[in-house]
Parts: structure tokens; sequence; C-alpha cells
């Protein structure tokens, strides 16, 4: 008697399998606000690549920290600095050795307006602005670039009188989009889309003039043991993020 | 918007009508309508009685300006404050009114003192009649000057707000039920205040009441108002005997009675009053007065009681010679008030309509009342 | 002690912002208390409503708000550069207007709620006096209302050094402009400096309790004239 199971059914049975040993996981993680796009796209496709969930809390990066510090039930933490989650390891609440950099952020000069950037330096120098906006550079790492480029340039004092600063880099976006300040130092990634700039004209900085804006990842103790915080972080490093990462204006 | 705008006259207009007080408003709203139109005597104090929500206080309102009637006329003493047909409305604050309010309304943040110059202050010099001391020796406050509000009785604050609203020397002073807040004992206090008011100074009074005593104690000219409108308007006597007016048909439906004093018996503290027009004395038990001296009593229907002949040997004191006027039955048509001439004055009686017809009384019938009390009324 | 001089900086700039804001909400908010306390206007809600509006909202939403109207596209932008102002982001004056709206409900409620206890009463012995209507705003109106004066200068100026969201979004953060107490906390916080964090903190919670402190104990002693 042929009682042979349809292969469909089979191909099935091994999903479901699979799934109550593997892909009943979730995994919580904390993540600077600048990755917010690239995160969720790269959530939907660990979820069909792994069949994990990912459930992701956003935030400044500093509030993150001090959630994280306060017991905030976080597994994964994305920074968007290096800093962070070095001193995060240094306390003993991330597991040693797990740290590595996800994304490497890129700086931007931006404005709002079409044709007042023609792709390079010159505005800086012709200087015919009223503000130029920053992000805190105490507070934020596209801030403390964004100095180093003016530095560079050798017009950290000529525009220092020009500076205004956003506490955050989406609130010095928020400067620059409204046109209270014509341009501003923000990060590619947020004007950046489908490979290339959306709207309004730039200059994309070299990367020599500041240095690289690493943005860190680390396991936190609480992901220790959770099976989906560690696929998650090799995720991360694989080709297919990094195309992500890259089409969202970042260097992985 | 602090007070609406209103097209102004440069200067209060002079028209003619010195020694009456004209006005005539109509007020509308949803749930209340005044519709009035008064002449008054341009001096004495003229009563607008009625009950409440009969439009007393309204049409006070209308008088000093606080509310602009959507059609109205005013004119006081040879003043034109208000008409609407010619767009002229005299604001409150340049009208020559002195307004005693219900409850005083003085300002609670300025003294007594502070309060009495408030007003005397804000008009010319050469325009005041009425010396600050004047008044507070005519309103017996002279000990609370520097007291708060606060800290006066009801009737301390209605002396204080008498004696603020006539510092402004005003052409016409609003009274609104300036006893309606107080006992008893505050209204005995301050109503012979009001009466040398009315004795003393010669500015035109009208004095809102709901209370039938008030008015025949103080009022010379009666206005009784109804539901927004006049019932009736005249001199307060025969105001008050005017039997269609729905305020008589109440229990207290009285008399008022004037004469002087003619006799006073110290053995039996008994005080005997002339009425004018006859030699018929009324005799009531009372503290002594000077012979000679005008009084005013009030005489209750309910006291008055009627005989064909004067009856002997009764203890009632008050028996005297009068003629039947005219009479109505009640409501509840077992009994009658009828009006009676006793001299010039008049009286009425309410007795039961089995005694009316067991006395076949008629038009002109002379027969005699016996009055069981009376009460005076203006006495000092 | 380790507050720097952009601390101290920070400080005084907060309380000259709070002074110049009280004065002018002091100003502007009387005319509308007034007008709310007495209109019988179908207006008296809608506008009542606008007024209270920095209640409820988040201040960052009103500060975006101010961001992008203050902003050379926005209607307040547009008047100020009309009128060779420039645009009032990024400076003290900007920083003031904001505040102005923020607090208003502050400075306006407490003076209505005092217009609306001392009622026409007292205003209408002033017309029978002979008092004209501005005259007796000022000779009976400020003296009565005067506690519902001095609660809405308080609440006005506390609330304005309190303030963060607004000057956070139209600020700047410019040391000695925009730089405010408030944000010097957040700045503080936010780069890890815990110590000037709890001092700057510190102080202006000890300086809320003391004002509100006052407040309340001005309260309890409310029979003011006797």
């Amino acid at each position: 008697m042929d009682c042979r199971i349809p292969r469909t059914w089979l191909t099935l049975l091994a999903g479901l399998s699979c799934s109550a040993s593997v892909l009943a996981e979730e995994v919580q993680v904390a993540v600077a606000a600048n990755f917010t796009a690239p995160l969720q796209a790269i959530a939907r496709e660990f979820a069909q690549d792994t069949g994990h969930t990912l459930v992701a809390a956003f935030g400044a990066t500093g509030q993150l920290y001090a959630q994280i510090q306060n017991g905030a039930p976080f597994e994964v933490f994305l920074a968007a600095d290096a800093n962070t989650p070095a001193r995060l390891e240094r306390q003993g609440l991330g597991v040693a050795g797990s740290r590595f950099t996800y994304a490497i952020g890129s700086l931007v000069l931006w404005s709002a307006k079409a044709d007042y950037i023609d792709g390079s330096d010159a505005v800086l120098k012709a200087n015919p602005f009223r503000h130029l906006a920053i992000a805190n550079p105490k507070a934020a790492p596209y801030g403390l670039a964004a100095t180093q480029v003016l530095t560079k340039l050798g017009l950290r004092a000529a525009l220092q009188s020009k500076l205004v600063e956003g506490q955050s880099i989406t609130q010095t976006l928020q400067f620059v989009s409204t046109g209270n300040a014509e341009l501003g130092f923000v990060a590619l990634s947020q004007v950046y889309k489908d490979g290339q700039i959306s709207s309004g004209s730039a200059w994309v900085v070299p990367d020599e003039l500041y240095e690289p804006i690493r943005q860190d990842a680390l396991i936190l103790k609480r992901g220790e043991n959770n099976p989906a915080a560690t696929a998650l972080v090799e995720y991360l490093k694989g080709p297919k993020v990094a195309e992500i990462i890259q089409s969202y204006g970042y260097q992985p | 918007m602090i007070w609406p705008l209103r097209r102004q006259p440069a200067a209060i207009q002079a028209v003619a009508g010195l020694g009456e007080i004209r006005g005539r408003f109509k007020v509308e709203h949803a749930d209340f309508i005044l519709d009035v139109e008064l002449h008054l005597p341009g001096r004495g104090i003229s009563a607008l009685f009625g009950h409440s929500g009969s439009g007393k206080t309204s049409c006070l309102r209308c008088f000093a300006g606080l509310d602009q009637p959507s059609e109205g006329y005013l004119q006081v003493n040879g003043e034109l404050w208000q008409d609407s047909d010619q767009g002229i409305f005299v604001p409150a604050h340049k009208r020559s009114v002195g307004y005693v309010f219900q409850d005083a309304n003085l300002f609670a943040h300025l003294s007594v003192r502070r309060n009495l110059e408030y007003g005397h202050k804000r008009i010319p010099a050469a325009q005041r009649r009425i010396a600050l001391e004047q008044a507070v020796e005519l309103l017996g406050i002279g000990h609370l000057l520097e007291r708060l509000p606060g800290n006066l009785s009801g009737g301390e604050r209605q002396r204080v707000g008498i004696a603020r609203a006539l510092l402004t020397t005003p052409r016409l002073l609003l009274m609104d039920e300036p006893l309606a807040s107080l006992d008893l004992k505050r209204k005995l206090e301050v109503l012979p205040y009001l009466e040398r008011l009315h004795q003393e100074l010669d500015i035109p009074i009208l004095y809102v009441s709901h209370s039938p005593d008030e008015v025949a104690r103080l009022a010379d000219h009666l206005v009784v108002l109804e539901e927004g409108r006049v019932q009736a308007s005249g001199p307060l006597k025969e105001t008050l005997l005017r039997s269609d007016l729905p305020f008589m048909f109440e229990e207290d439906a009285e008399a008022v009675v004037d004469g002087s004093v003619s006799h006073y018996d110290p053995d039996y503290r008994l005080l005997s009053i002339r009425l004018s027009g006859t030699d018929a004395v009324l005799q009531l038990t009372h503290a002594p007065l000077p012979a000679g001296k005008p009084v005013r009593v009030k005489i209750k229907a309910r006291d008055v009681s009627l005989s064909l002949d004067q009856a002997e040997g009764t203890s009632l004191l008050n028996l005297l010679p009068a003629r039947v006027e005219h009479w109505l039955a009640l409501d509840n048509q077992a009994q009658m008030l009828v009006d009676l001439r006793v001299g010039d004055e008049r009286m009425i009686a309410r007795i039961t309509r089995y005694s009316f017809d067991r006395l076949g009384i008629h038009a002109q019938q002379a027969l005699w009342v016996q009055v069981k009390s009376v009460s005076l009324l203006a006495s000092d | 002690m380790p507050l720097t001089q952009a601390d101290f900086d920070a400080v005084l700039l907060t309380l000259e912002l709070a002074s110049l804001t009280t004065v002018l909400l002091l100003l502007i908010g009387t005319p509308i208390a007034w007008w709310l306390a007495r209109t019988g206007s179908w207006l008296k809600r809608p506008l009542g409503a606008i007024v209270a509006l920095p209640l409820v909202l988040p201040p960052t939403v009103i500060g975006f708000y101010l961001l992008v109207s203050m902003g050379p596209h926005g209607f307040i932008g547009q008047l100020t550069q009309s009128l060779g102002l420039g645009t009032l982001t990024f400076t003290f004056s900007g920083l003031v207007i904001g505040s102005v709206f923020y607090s208003l409900p502050f400075v306006v409620q407490p003076l209505q709620n005092a217009f609306e206890a001392i009622g026409r009463a007292p205003l209408e012995a002033a017309a029978t006096l002979r008092a004209n209507p501005w005259d007796a705003f000022f000779t009976v109106v400020l003296p009565l209302a005067k506690p519902g004066f001095l609660t809405a200068a308080i609440l006005g100026f506390a609330h304005t050094v309190g303030e963060f969201g607004v000057v956070l979004m139209i600020g700047g953060n410019i040391p000695g402009k925009t730089q405010v107490a408030s944000v010097q906390i957040y700045n503080h916080v936010e780069t890890m400096n815990y110590a000037q964090a709890h001092w700057l903190a510190g102080g202006m919670v000890a300086f809320s309790f003391i004002v509100l402190l006052a407040l309340y104990s001005g309260r309890s002693n409310k029979r003011v004239w006797q």
C-alpha cells in the first residue's frame, strides 16, 4: 500500500519543528534613533531569514544608556557612537567581547534649498549664511565630527558665531529643513534615499576630514543566553545587512 | 470689550421738564420683558414697588445707565440722559446719579473714608453741595471712617453706601432695596436716616422695595410694577388704596393715614392724633411726642371693623365716623374690602360678606369704623 | 562648587528671560484675561481653549510649531522679515516670544479667575461714582485683583524658568543668548557630567520649591485686606 506523505507536507513539518526549537525566540533591541529606518528594513529581512522576532525601542543613545544602567530589559544595544557601548562593556553590563562596529556614519553638509551647496565646501568659505546648524558636539558624535571638519578647513573661528546647536542630530535636521538655519552638518542617512540625496543640496564630507563615526553594537547581559540575540549580531555582520545599510547612507 | 461703544453726545442735553422725571424703557430678554413708561415728580421719594421679578431693579439700572435698554428715553429734571430715537445714551459715569446697592457694594480694598471720597473727589469741587462731614453726620458714621468694609455690620455698610452715593451730589438718588439684606433690628437702625434724607436734602429719590411697610413709611409717590409693566402710578395714598391693584388683595392690605399729634396723656401714655379734615382722633399707646408734630400711621384692613352706630361700652379706643366710598369682593367670595373716607383720609376695612349684607352697606352710607390696632410709621 | 562660567551665564540668562517674559505676560495677559472674564461672546470658549493649549501640548510640539512658524517660510518669520528683523529663531527675542506663548495660560488663568471673582458689582459702583471705565479698572479692579496678579506673576516666572522643550527646539544652545539653565542641565546629563547637572538641577529644585512655598503661603493668608 502506498502511503507516501506529500513532499510539501514534509517541508511544512520541518518548518514547524524548526520554529518550535529556534524560531520561538524574540530579541529586545535598543536602537539609536538615527538608525530607525534601516533597522526596520533589517527587522523584516531578519524575521524572514531566521524566524526570530526583533522588538526595537528607539531613542537617543544617552537616554538608552541611562535606561540600560537602570535595568531596562534590552538584550542588544545598537548605539550611535563607539563610546557608550564601550562604557557599558567596562561596567559589566554587556557581554565581554561582543562589541563590534555595525555601521559607520557619513557626515553631510546639507541645505533644504536646491543649489545652495555646489557639492563642495565653497559655501562654507564664502560664508553668506546667518546660521550653520550642527549637533551638540559634546552629546552627539555627528556634532563632534562637524567641529572636526570645521577645524580641518580652518573655518572654526570664522564660523563660531554662526553655529546653532541641535541637541540631537534629528533636531539639527529640523533646524535646516525648516529653513531656520540655511545649512547644517547632518547624517547622510537622514537625507539619503535610494542611493542619492533626496532633496535640497549637499556636500558629502570626505572621510579624511573627520574621524570615523563608528556606531557600535553590544550584546547586553540580559541577552547573553538568548539565541536570537546572537543570531541578530551575526545577521548584522552579513552581506544582506551591509547592502541595506549602504542604501541608507551608512558604510557597513 | 470693556464697555460697548456708544454714541455719546458731547455734553448732556438740556430739555424742558424741570421738576419732573420722565422715563420709558423697553428691555427684552429671553425670559423677561420690561416695558415701562414712568412720569415721576422731580422731588420727594418715589417708590418702585413690586414682587421680586417684577422688574424693579431692571428699571432702576436703566435709570442709572448700568443697563442700556434697546428702546429708551429718560430725562431727569431737565437733563436728557437717554433717547434711543436720537441715539443718545449718557453712560453711567456721566450721569449725576447716586446709587445705593442692595448689598451696599462698598469697595473692599478701601477704608470707609476712602470709599466716601471715591465719588466725592470725582466731581468738580464747584458742584459739591454736600460736604464729607455733613454726610458723615447725617448717616452717623463718624466712628467708622478708618474701618474697612469687611469689619462693618450690614446696617453700617448700608449707611456708608448711602453717604457715598450722596457725596456725589446727585440730581437723582437711586436706592435698590437698601434695607432688604438687613434684619429687623438693622432696618430700624437705618430707616430713621432715610427719613432724615427725605427731610433734610432736596434730592429726588427713586426707592425700590418689595416691602409695603417701607413704602408706606417713606414714599410720597408709588409706582407698582408687575411682570415688567406699570400696574399703577400716583401719589402714595391714592395708589395704596386703589382696590384694583393685585397687592391689595393680600392679607396685609392696609391704608396709610396722615395726621398730627393733638394731645398726649402721660398718665395712660396715650397719644392722640388728629386726622386732617375731621375732628376725629386716633389714639394709641406710645412714647410722648410734641403736639402739632406731623405723623403717619398705618392701619391694616383686617384691623378695621364697621358698625352702624357709635358703640358704647367697648374697650376699643378708636371709633371714627366714616363714609362708604366703594367696595369689592375678595377672591374667596366670603370677604369684602370696603373703601372708606374718614375726614380727608381713606381707610379700608376687611369684613365678611355676611356682615356686609347684614349691615346693608351702600355707597355714601355713614357709619362708624372701629380700629383695633394702629401703628405709627414716621416719628422722630 | 563645580559650576563653570557657562553655568552661571545660563542661570543669569534664565532669570533675565523669565523676568522679561513675566513683564510681557502681565501686559499681554491682562487684557486677554479681562476680555475672557467679561465677554459673553461665542468666541470666549474657542479663545480660552487656545490660550490653554500650552497646558496640554508637549513643549516639543509647541517648540516645533514655533520653529516652523518663526522660520523664513512661517507666518511669524515672514512678518519679522518684512519688518527688517530677520528671523527670530536662535535669538533671545525668539525665546521671549516662545516663552510668552508657552507660559500664557499660567498668567491668563489666575488673572481671569481673579477678574471673574471680582464680578461686575464693584465696577458698577465705580461707574455710579463717576469713574470712567479706565479709571475704574486702575482704582478698583487692579487693587482687588492684586492676589491674582501676584499668583500670575509667580506662576509665569516659575514656569518660564522651568521651560525646556520650547527653548530646546528654537534656541540652538548658543551660550549667552539661548543657553538657559534647563538646557544646560540637559547638556550636562547628555555628556554625563552628573556633578554639574546635580548642582544646577538642585538649584532649580530649591528655587521652584521656594517659589511654590511662597505661593501657597500667600494663598493661605488670603485675607489680604484685613
